[in-house]
């Protein structure tokens, strides 16, 4: 058995353990679907770090930089610099006034049928597109990593689909928590430890680093070239290529705060003022984590090489390449284990956040108007849909197969949650004019707006050669109608006119009378759910 | 919450109740007011400013690569540029939980203050 394998299942051992001792632990809602609201701050603030640092971060952004140099450093900054808009606008109001959603908050003063029910579609849309991009990167990288063991795509897709199936069904949000944390610590371990290695590899000296970060050697079609790669550009050309960055960024940082698997997050620690350290811990890991991928990045573009890693399984294999040129295969194991425990502690997060959002919002509060007719139908229902949602993605992750191009779906998933989410989310609370046919026609303009220009986008659309053939091969074979890879810069505005529009064209007396009350619950924390007691 | 075919409604929450009119006098009020005014004076500038710092990265990488590509030491202003983000974020954030410190006690007198007016608790 491969030492890779072996540290797989160790992995899997311990978070099956804890697993099985939160089943013992929870009952009831809060239980379940908040983890009885007991979460301590920096627990919550490792816990979010886990549930955001996704292999697209470990593997992707080290590949990026890898691969394009500084460029690739640009995604590192907008991922940290989100959390202020999380901070200062999201986290505390929605902990003082929502109970399991990012709807509860809207439903306060907001009709809350139609409100809840788009607020549920957009929820799911953004956690299933993420999940897609997750399960197809997870499936591709298991199956590389442990290419020894002779373990195929399906059946790492299908083995990484059951276990988070199990973690949510049986352990709800206190399993996910935890295996959230114990996967954040490994992966701040190791990239500290894999940083090291990149600068006793240069002698601790930055000089020598990054000297030898400006000027990299690679092969482009046959040619050798060398380049600067701190020098920006090496991705995001003229003439697209600035708007492109600009657009990526207003998604970055206004998607974050409509994320749903990170808004439901707050929801498990006592109170507002506990919501708030947790986003400074968070911010420390998270910033820490972004800073050293300058490490990851250009020392897997200096020490491995763009050829080698080309040659070797691709981008997403740089930091493991990395792992393996410095320390041996041993290291190569255990940071593939720790990539291993990444995709497992997102695709948690986000199967949670999506049975949460079926189950409170549309099962309970759209079709029942709000009244759980047997004690406890709403943890089952989610307990199903859980498993649903986890069967659904794994069929879907088989169907497109390991070379299907999804990496788009991550970058959708941010312009849908930052064009529908946010504008919905801070409106409802900033504005009294705000109402419910605003609410809807600012979720459905921001959903529908972001999908359309990424439908359009050089993401999906593309003129190949006839030899590039499958699943590589973008959707639509024809030039692309909008020049941006992100839809950002224009569907977030839309989000917000779409809101606006929708509010002014309209007239609802109770959403602004029923103002003041969410205005003084969100600021104060007054009548603000409690942490359940034992 | 174990009574069973409990209303879930997250406006039925169990932990304060009170008529539309209470919570109009508690938003009216100057301990209200002067949260807002508070908050406001910290978040409004604060947000304006991290966004304004951040989207100057893309703007200046992507419409002046000469310029961001300039030398400095070992690295360029544009390396230099991205990492003061880290820090201008992580700095932003210790001012606005010191500043908040003073939210939650105003926030606190409220809450207090809209108990006893319900007969304690």
């Amino acid at each position: 058995m491969s030492t890779s394998l072996l540290m797989f299942l160790l992995f899997i051992a311990v978070t099956l353990g804890i697993t099985y001792w939160a089943s013992k632990r929870s009952s009831g809602a809060a239980a379940y679907f908040a983890a009885g609201r007991q979460i301590k701050g920096w627990q919550n603030g490792i816990a979010v770090a886990g549930d955001y640092m996704s292999a697209a971060s470990f593997l992707g952004i080290a590949g990026l930089i890898a691969f394009f140099g500084y460029d690739g450093f640009m995604y590192s900054v907008g991922f940290l610099v989100a959390y202020l808009t999380v901070l200062l606008l999201i986290a505390e109001p929605l902990r003082n006034a929502g109970k399991y959603t990012m709807a509860d908050v809207l439903a306060y003063r907001l009709q809350p049928r139609p409100v809840r029910a788009m607020a549920a579609i957009s929820t799911l849309t953004v956690s299933t597109f993420y999940m897609i991009a997750q399960m197809v990167g997870a499936g591709a990288l298991v199956a590389l990593l442990l290419k020894d063991s002779g373990i195929s795509f399906h059946a790492a897709v299908i083995g990484v689909g059951i276990l988070m199936i199990v973690y949510v069904v049986f352990g709800g949000m206190l399993a996910t928590t935890w295996v959230q944390i114990i996967k954040a610590i490994l992966l701040m371990s190791g990239t500290f430890l894999l940083s090291i290695l990149v600068m006793a590899h240069f002698n601790f000296s930055l000089g020598d680093f990054f000297a030898s970060v400006s000027t990299v050697t690679y092969h482009d079609h046959g040619q050798v070239v060398v380049k600067d790669f701190l020098q920006p550009g090496l991705r995001f050309k003229p003439p697209y290529g600035a708007l492109d960055l600009i657009s990526l960024g207003l998604a970055l940082i206004f998607g974050t705060a409509g994320l749903p698997h990170i808004l439901v997050r707050f929801y498990t620690v006592p109170d507002a003022k506990t919501a708030r350290s947790s986003v400074v811990w968070a911010m420390v890991l998270i910033g820490v984590f972004y800073i050293l991928t300058t490490f990851l990045g250009f020392g897997a573009a200096t020490i491995v090489g763009r050829d080698y890693i080309s040659s070797h399984g691709g981008t997403n294999m740089s930091a493991p390449l990395l792992a393996q040129s410095l320390a041996g295969n041993i290291f190569f194991a255990f940071i593939s284990a720790i990539a291993f425990a990444t995709i497992l502690a997102v695709v948690a997060g986000l199967t949670i956040s999506a049975t949460t959002s079926f189950a409170h919002d549309f099962w309970t509060n759209v079709i029942h108007n709000g009244v759980e007719r047997k004690q406890g139908e709403e943890v089952l229902v989610a307990r199903i849909s859980a498993f649903v949602v986890g069967a659904a993605s794994i069929a879907i992750a088989v169907a497109l197969g390991p070379t299907a191009n999804v990496a788009f779906l991550v970058g959708l998933a941010f312009a849908v949650a930052a064009s529908a989410n946010l504008p919905v989310i801070v409106l409802s609370i900033f504005w009294r004019r705000f109402n419910t046919a605003g609410a809807v026609a600012g979720l459905e303009v921001g959903l529908l707006g972001s999908i359309g220009l990424i439908l359009v986008s050089p993401s999906l659309m593309a003129v190949y050669p006839p030899s590039v053939v499958g699943a590589a091969r973008h959707l639509i074979q024809a030039k692309a109608l909008v020049p941006l890879e992100n839809p950002g810069l224009v569907s977030i505005p839309l989000g917000f006119i779409g809101a606006i529009l929708g509010t002014l064209l309209s007239n609802e007396k109770t959403s602004e009378d029923k103002f003041n009350e969410l205005l003084v619950r969100s600021n104060t924390g007054l009548g603000s759910e409690k942490a359940s007691s034992h | 919450m174990t009574n069973s075919a409990s209303k879930l409604g997250a406006a039925d929450s169990p932990q304060y109740k009170a008529s539309q009119s209470t919570w109009n006098a508690i938003a009216e009020s100057q301990e209200f007011k002067d949260l807002m005014a508070t908050k406001r004076a910290f978040i409004v500038p604060a947000f304006v400013f991290f966004v304004l710092y951040y989207v100057a990265l893309p703007v200046l990488v992507g419409y002046a690569p000469q310029f961001m590509s300039i030398k400095v030491g070992a690295v360029n202003l544009a390396y230099l540029f991205a990492l003061s983000q880290f820090f201008v974020a992580w700095i932003i954030a210790g001012l606005y939980v010191k500043a908040a410190n003073a939210f939650d006690r105003l926030a606190n007198d409220i809450v207090n203050k809209a108990h006893d007016a319900q007969g304690g608790k």
